[in-house]
């Protein structure tokens, strides 16, 4: 039997249209809506070891609207972007731009379990909207001072040595068109919101 | 030849300067000519995307809308970072895979004054335009110090072969490219499986435990192969591999030791060039040893400056295998 849009139950429970949510709200056409189940990407996996689901299992959950489990799911932190799963999926799922979906979904929805990777997103992100580039010197230094404040002395000859060989620079580069990017990002965020 | 459109990305500018400037050092004997974007912003890498998508997109478009700008002609943008080039790539693919992405991304720009149909530029990676534009034999006339001698790992990463949205590389899991242009330089290629395996990425910054294992295969399997040295074509992999290779060690308590360099800096040498000039001795993992190999000097990292290895003597000596700890953890 399939859920017809007539249906009232369907009408009334947003959580049985999560997947067409997830699925819109991600980079180009997912075609999510098309996995089949094969488990070919928890197979391909290299991070599946640590993952509360593998990317099926994962996407079993959003089809049957568990919306709060998948949000609340490690494996999109997990996910390393390595786009093994991708390229052998049967069906070309878009899986790794799924994961960052769901990232995105999960932070604006503060279902994520641990913060070390969304604080470390926000962060860089932070540093890009104000600069228009990434600064190292001054993201690892925030983040490692909030979240692996025990790694710090193991990492001081490491970044010791990236800072004597100039690998690293202890002054933001800011863009000529900062002001420009502001406004492109503004609009960009409202547009998103609307949405 | 015609000029290419160049979007460096952060790193280039700080912790992959070694790329840059061996870049910098060989493309006049590729005749390989690179304008700069100007005013080009950070892609966000593997960030921006998995907070908000419009702004994600827009973010990496104003680039390709700047090197529309000063294109004159020229139609196609090259990047030497992996994640730079893949979310360029993205960028361009999926706005023309979801037209309403595309609209939205261009209203955000507007904003800005600017604007990018999807399909103008050709993004590609640095490497695809070298074997594939320039070509082998160009780079095989150009060699006058063969590495012969030096056994390398060609290491690709995921983002350049995956998921490949123009079909330009020979294999997603297995690409020959590297392989050849590194044969092209007289070295020897070992077989190395793990040529696309994942890096790490951001996990360094995230789950260290998770990167650690990552870079232990990696290595592990280099060593394994018997490789004196590693070659990337990607910042990233590069800091990874090379910079939390001391952490990794720790972590696991072996003492594995591979230099990883990127191909551009074994081509100008190969190309007869200052070790200097191509950025060694910025390298964390000591390349020394390895380039001595073949008799090409090059200066002493940093590290290596300092007293090391005094808990050697401490300890009492005992049965080791090959690759364990040799050293009083931490
Ligand atoms: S490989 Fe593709 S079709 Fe198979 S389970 Fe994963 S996402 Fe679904
Ligand atoms: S892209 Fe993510 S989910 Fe897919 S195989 Fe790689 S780590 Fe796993």
């Amino acid at each position: 039997m399939t859920a017809s849009t007539k249906n009232p139950y369907y009408a009334k429970d947003p959580n049985l249209r999560f997947l067409e949510e997830v699925s819109a709200a991600t980079a180009g056409v997912s075609r999510l809506e098309m996995c089949i189940q094969c488990g070919t990407c928890g197979g391909s996996c290299p991070s599946a070891a640590d993952m509360d689901h593998t990317p099926r299992m994962l996407f079993a959950l959003i089809r049957a609207g568990m919306r709060e489990q998948a949000l609340s799911s490690n494996t999109p932190w997990i996910c390393v972007s390595c786009y093994h799963c991708v390229v052998r999926c049967p069906q070309d799922v878009h899986i790794a731009d799924v994961m960052y979906t769901l990232k995105g979904m999960a932070i604006r929805e503060k279902l994520y379990k641990d913060a070390t990777a969304p604080d470390f997103s926000l962060t860089f992100v932070d540093m890009v909207e104000n600069y228009g580039r990434s600064y190292e010197f001054g993201l690892a230094t925030r983040h490692y001072l909030k979240h692996f404040p025990m790694r710090l002395p193991g990492m001081a000859p490491m970044g010791l040595g990236m800072l004597s060989k100039r690998r690293m620079d202890i002054a933001p580069t800011r863009i000529k068109g900062i002001d420009q990017l502001k406004k492109i990002l503004d609009r960009a965020k409202e547009l998103e919101a609307v949405q | 030849m015609n000029k290419y459109l160049f979007y460096p990305g952060c790193s280039m500018e700080t912790s992959a300067k070694a790329y840059y400037e061996s870049l910098m050092a060989i493309k006049d004997t590729l005749g390989l000519k690179l304008e700069e974007i100007n005013d080009w912003n950070c892609c966000g890498a593997t960030e921006y995307v998995g907070i908000s998508l419009t702004p994600a997109y827009a973010l990496i478009s104003r680039n390709l809308a700047l090197a529309v700008q000063q294109a004159n002609g020229a139609d196609t943008v090259v990047a030497p970072c992996s994640a730079c080039y893949l979310n360029l790539a993205k960028a361009d693919h999926y706005m023309a895979e979801r037209p309403s992405l595309g609209e939205r991304v261009n209203q955000a720009l507007a904003a800005g004054g600017l604007h990018y149909d999807p399909g103008t530029l050709q993004i590609r990676h640095l490497l695809d335009v070298i074997i594939n534009d320039i070509g082998l034999d160009h780079v095989k006339s150009k060699v006058v110090k063969p590495l012969k001698g030096l056994r390398v790992a060609p290491y690709l990463g995921c983002m350049v072969p995956r998921p490949d949205y123009q079909k330009r590389w020979s294999d997603h899991e297995h690409p020959n490219e590297l392989d050849r242009l590194l044969r092209a330089l007289g070295a020897e290629v070992i077989d190395f499986p793990l040529k696309t395996h994942c890096c790490g990425g951001h996990m360094t910054q995230i789950s260290p435990s998770t990167a650690f294992e990552l870079i232990r295969r990696l290595i592990s399997s280099a060593d394994q192969y018997k490789a004196d040295i590693m070659v990337t074509v990607c910042p990233m992999c590069q800091m990874n591999l090379d910079a939390y290779q001391a952490e990794t060690n720790r972590h696991f308590r072996t003492n594995y030791h591979m230099p990883i360099v990127f191909f551009t800096q074994l081509m100008g040498v190969a190309f007869g060039m200052e070790p200097r000039q191509l950025g060694f001795g910025r390298e964390l993992t000591d390349a020394r040893a390895a380039m001595a190999r073949i008799g090409v000097e090059v200066p002493e990292p940093e590290s290596a400056k300092k007293p090391a290895k005094k808990a050697k003597k401490t300890g009492l000596p005992m049965p080791q295998m090959p690759g364990s700890e040799q050293e009083a953890a931490e």
